[in-house]
């Protein structure tokens, strides 16, 4: 065990790295459309998820509108409702926050922060975006076949996803099945880029235990993406089969409307561990990422190192590893064997412990730091809220006696929504405005940003808070419309209208990030090369924003960890990565390393 | 100072919140009352962690805010703070977990003198099915599903023969006994959920599941579908009726039992008129 003093940190272990070949675009058409470069494929990553992004979030005002005004909004009917909510679901989880995580952060920074001049295989990372803009694409497509999306809900079970009583069962359902196929296989050919760019490519002196959490986080959140998504692709072929061929892999005999079918002998609840498998991991493919971001958005902003980086680490690998073992925790009430809750309901509170850790941690690095209040950090404080807000209630459902009342009521809505919807976009919205400068050369308006930030944290709050509440009282989630019941009050469709007020308000407030992006992009003042002053490579590019290849002519070599924050002996309160220690003569990439500085740092 | 302000006023605010919302748990009327225990164990524990975090979050911001004369501390590990926290929410965790998993183990533990009955989902109606005076419901099976055996009973199975057909929403059960609800779906998944009873469990296809309750309150209480299953999942609803075990049984005698069902199927010549004669011996029940 070595302790990270800036004594030890300050020295070069002698890793040589090769440098990438570069494939050097030739005409415009390469350069920023058939793009081999990860900065250019982020982008388009990042535009892509955030146009899809934005579908989703007209469908979750139009579903707000009828549970808000249900005798109002006459023009949904139910069909429409289970649509809306089905594709929210998918496409939040899915096709924004696993591709603007992943793809989007994960291809600009991944290279950028390990030193590397791009992903060790351009090609396939090119071919990765443009088979996710077609899974993309099918998905929308679903919209104009006959009978429209599927209305199963993005949980997608059988037997109903592929059975008349549900919308899109004609066509919509498979279209769905084929999108998120090629989601995988697109996914796949990044996922692989990712995780051998941080293990092969990373710069000289750059130890894995040197890493910036970020890309801590992408990549773990990678790894479980590539072991978690084959069983969802199998899952989804098998159910394709089923609706087209008419297998039974999940169908058992059934007697729908008063007509027997021709399935049997299939299992349900096979599906859904298959889906599980995947949806468990998938909780974690968006959380790890996000916990890397805000780690580094807050050490940054508190000008402090992060509190405790090596039980970060282990925390993100330690909760990975647990996330392959908690997925029964969302078939508590499936009718599984009910013994199986014992098991799960042990894991899942285990997972806390390292969760809890890192909450600590991050609270711990604004303790005696330096905090500029600046927009990123003020996500990041709000990450803070609604993530232990969401984590805590965690803590209900996963006791698995808690979730017998709970499950599948609004709680559960309330619940998911706080701890991987709100949480993360809290860090999408800080990681944007923070690498914004970077980007684009340009500063975003703060005051817009703030506005921003205030009716988007707040708002979110108000409106995810008080549904775990209707929970309780035993609203169930995917209801058209609740109607009449004897236990619930009127005060709860006062509740409702004051959520969708507040879901519209939010929703458009998503205009003002999108204009301050737009114009600042455009018209914005230019910004300084290393506006929040941090420590990472990505900011200390030759280019600023950094060009093609990274690094200019020679790739950085890095002395030190990456939160060297308020270091004693330092004039100045941070220290670049790649800044040779005081009395070292700066070295390149590439030369051999002089023989007192020749040990690891690890 | 507005984000400390902030930050306080939604960590009181939510605390606030909870105590004066309106919406809470609808009142207990089974043996769950444990649960809500849990419940409230759990929200005592995550209550002090929530306050704890978020206002030390405020204060550190409120502290360390940005001056430029001031450093961060450089401090990079506190093994011993870190191994204390640790211990701590493992602590927390225990607190939480056992007695959830002691509640889990007497609700997966069906006691031996419950009685059973049958809860059958379909799209969007319910069904239900008590055993004769065999106490034995007979066996079932989807294949067997026609107009005149709309539960699928195995007419060769001599349990099945008493068994009392309930072919309607409205299901009675006996206050003080233990029950155990066996749950059977002929096409898609259902969930049959009371919020008064606090147990839950989803109806698959192809298999039976199970829970067990005792009701503790009379009452007349709604009964959901929680699971989606197609476009009238918001309308498959039903209403228990728990009342004293005399008034149970008075109900229970005036239902049809299988065997009676089939007899009169049989006297029609097709479904349309079984279907009327079981229209018509419904009438005759409700005038006697």
């Amino acid at each position: 065990m070595t302790s990270i003093t800036p004594a030890q940190a300050e020295l070069v272990p002698p890793a040589e790295v090769e440098d990438v070949e570069l494939y050097d675009p030739k005409s415009w058409v390469t350069k920023y459309v058939f793009s081999q470069d990860a900065k250019v494929i982020a982008i388009q990553y990042s535009f892509t998820a955030i146009g899809v992004g934005l579908v989703a979030l007209v469908l979750s005002s139009l579903m707000r509108l009828q549970l808000g005004f249900p005798d109002f909004f006459t023009i949904i009917d139910p069909e429409d409702y289970y649509q809306f909510i089905t594709m929210h679901g998918m496409i939040m989880v899915i096709y924004l926050l696993t591709a603007l995580f992943l793809g989007g952060f994960g291809n600009y920074l991944i290279p950028l922060m390990v030193g590397a001049r791009d992903m060790v295989f351009p090609y396939v990372n090119m071919l990765s975006y443009w088979i996710y803009l077609l899974a993309v694409l099918v998905l929308l497509a679903s919209w104009f076949v006959p009978g429209g999306p599927t209305g199963a809900g993005w949980t997608l079970y059988p037997p109903q996803a592929i059975l008349a009583g549900t919308p899109g069962a004609e066509g919509g359902i498979v279209m769905m099945l084929v999108s998120l196929a090629l989601f995988i296989i697109g996914f796949t050919m990044g996922g692989l880029n990712y995780v051998t760019t941080v293990l092969q490519a990373r710069t000289r002196g750059m130890t894995l235990m040197r890493m910036p959490l970020t890309v801590w986080g992408i990549f773990t959140a990678t790894v479980l993406a590539l072991l978690a998504f084959p069983a969802l692709f199998v899952g989804a072929v098998m159910m394709t089969l089923d609706s087209l061929l008419g297998t039974s892999f999940f169908m058992p005999s059934i007697v729908e409307f008063g007509e027997q079918l021709e399935y049997g002998g299939g299992s349900p609840i096979l599906f859904q561990h298959l889906f599980w498998f995947f949806g468990h991991p998938e909780v974690y493919i968006v959380a790890l990422p996000a916990f890397g971001i805000v780690s580094d958005l807050i050490s940054v902003h508190a000008r402090r190192h992060i509190f405790g980086y090596r039980m970060m680490v282990w925390a993100i690998v330690g909760i990975g590893a647990l996330s392959f073992v908690v997925w029964a925790h969302h078939m508590y009430v499936s009718g599984m064997n009910p013994w199986f809750g014992f098991f799960f309901a042990t894991t899942t509170l285990i997972i806390a412990v390292p969760t809890a850790l890192k909450v600590y941690n991050w609270t711990l690095t604004l303790w005696k730091g330096n905090i500029r209040l600046t927009v990123p950090m003020l996500f990041a404080l709000a990450f803070i809220v609604t993530f232990v807000n969401g984590g805590i209630t965690g803590l209900f459902l996963g006791n698995v006696v808690i979730d017998v009342p709970l499950s599948d009521t609004m709680f559960v809505v309330a619940h998911f929504h706080m701890v991987m919807g709100v949480a993360p976009l809290m860090v999408v919205f800080g990681g944007i405005y923070h690498w914004f400068p970077l980007i684009t050369g340009k500063m975003f308006n703060v005051t817009l940003g703030k506005i921003h930030f205030w009716i988007t944290f707040l708002g979110a709050y108000m409106i995810f808070l008080p549904l775990h509440y209707l929970g309780f009282l035993g609203v169930p989630r995917r209801y058209f419309e609740m109607g009449e019941t004897s236990f619930i009050p009127d005060s709860a469709q006062t509740l409702n209208a004051f959520v969708t007020v507040v879901t519209v308000i939010v929703g458009v407030a998503q205009l003002i990030f999108l204009y301050n992006m737009a114009r600042s992009a455009l018209k914005g003042k230019a910004s300084e090369r290393n506006p929040w002053q941090a420590t990472t490579l990505e900011w200390q590019t030759e280019d600023f924003p950094p060009g093609h290849g990274n690094f200019g002519n020679k790739l950085p070599v890095v002395y030190r960890w990456a939160y060297a924050y308020g270091v004693p002996g330092h004039d100045a309160d941070f220290v670049p990565q790649n800044e040779p220690p005081i009395g070292t003569p700066a070295e390149s990439g590439g030369e051999s390393v002089p023989g007192g500085a020749a040990q690891p740092a690890e | 100072m507005i984000v400390v302000i902030g930050l306080v006023l939604v960590t009181v605010g939510t605390v606030v919140f909870h105590f004066l919302s309106p919406w809470w748990w609808t009142e207990i009327a089974s043996n769950w009352g444990f649960i809500d225990t849990v419940i409230q164990i759990t929200f005592v524990v995550t209550g002090i962690v929530f306050v704890a975090v978020l206002l030390f979050t405020a204060y550190c911001v409120h502290r360390y805010r940005y001056r430029k004369d001031r450093r961060s501390e450089y401090k990079p590990e506190d093994p011993k703070l870190e191994w204390w926290l640790t211990g701590l929410t493992s602590v927390g965790v225990v607190i939480m977990l056992a007695p959830g998993l002691i509640a889990w183990n007497d609700f997966v533990t069906v006691p031996e003198d419950a009685a059973v009955f049958e809860v059958v989902g379909q799209q969007w109606n319910w069904k239900f099915r008590f055993p004769g005076k065999d106490g034995v419901l007979g066996t079932s099976d989807a294949r067997n599903i026609n107009d005149d055996n709309p539960f699928g009973l195995n007419v060769d199975d001599p349990n099945g023969q008493d068994d009392i057909l309930v072919d309607d929403s409205e299901l009675h059960l006996p206050i003080g006994q233990p029950v155990q609800a066996l749950l059977r779906s002929i096409d898609v998944l259902h969930d049959f959920y009371v919020p008064q009873f606090r147990a839950k469990m989803d109806m698959v296809p192809g298999m039976i599941t199970y829970f067990w309750l005792t009701p503790i309150r009379t009452g007349t209480f709604d009964i959901l579908c929680f699971e989606l299953c197609g476009i009238g999942h918001h309308e498959m609803r039903g209403t228990v009726v728990v009342e004293a075990p005399e008034d149970f049984e008075a109900w229970l005698g005036e239902q049809t039992t299988f065997a009676q069902s089939m007899a009169r199927a049989g006297n029609g010549a097709d479904g349309v008129l079984s279907l009327v004669s079981r229209a018509a011996s419904a009438e005759t029940t409700a005038t006697q």
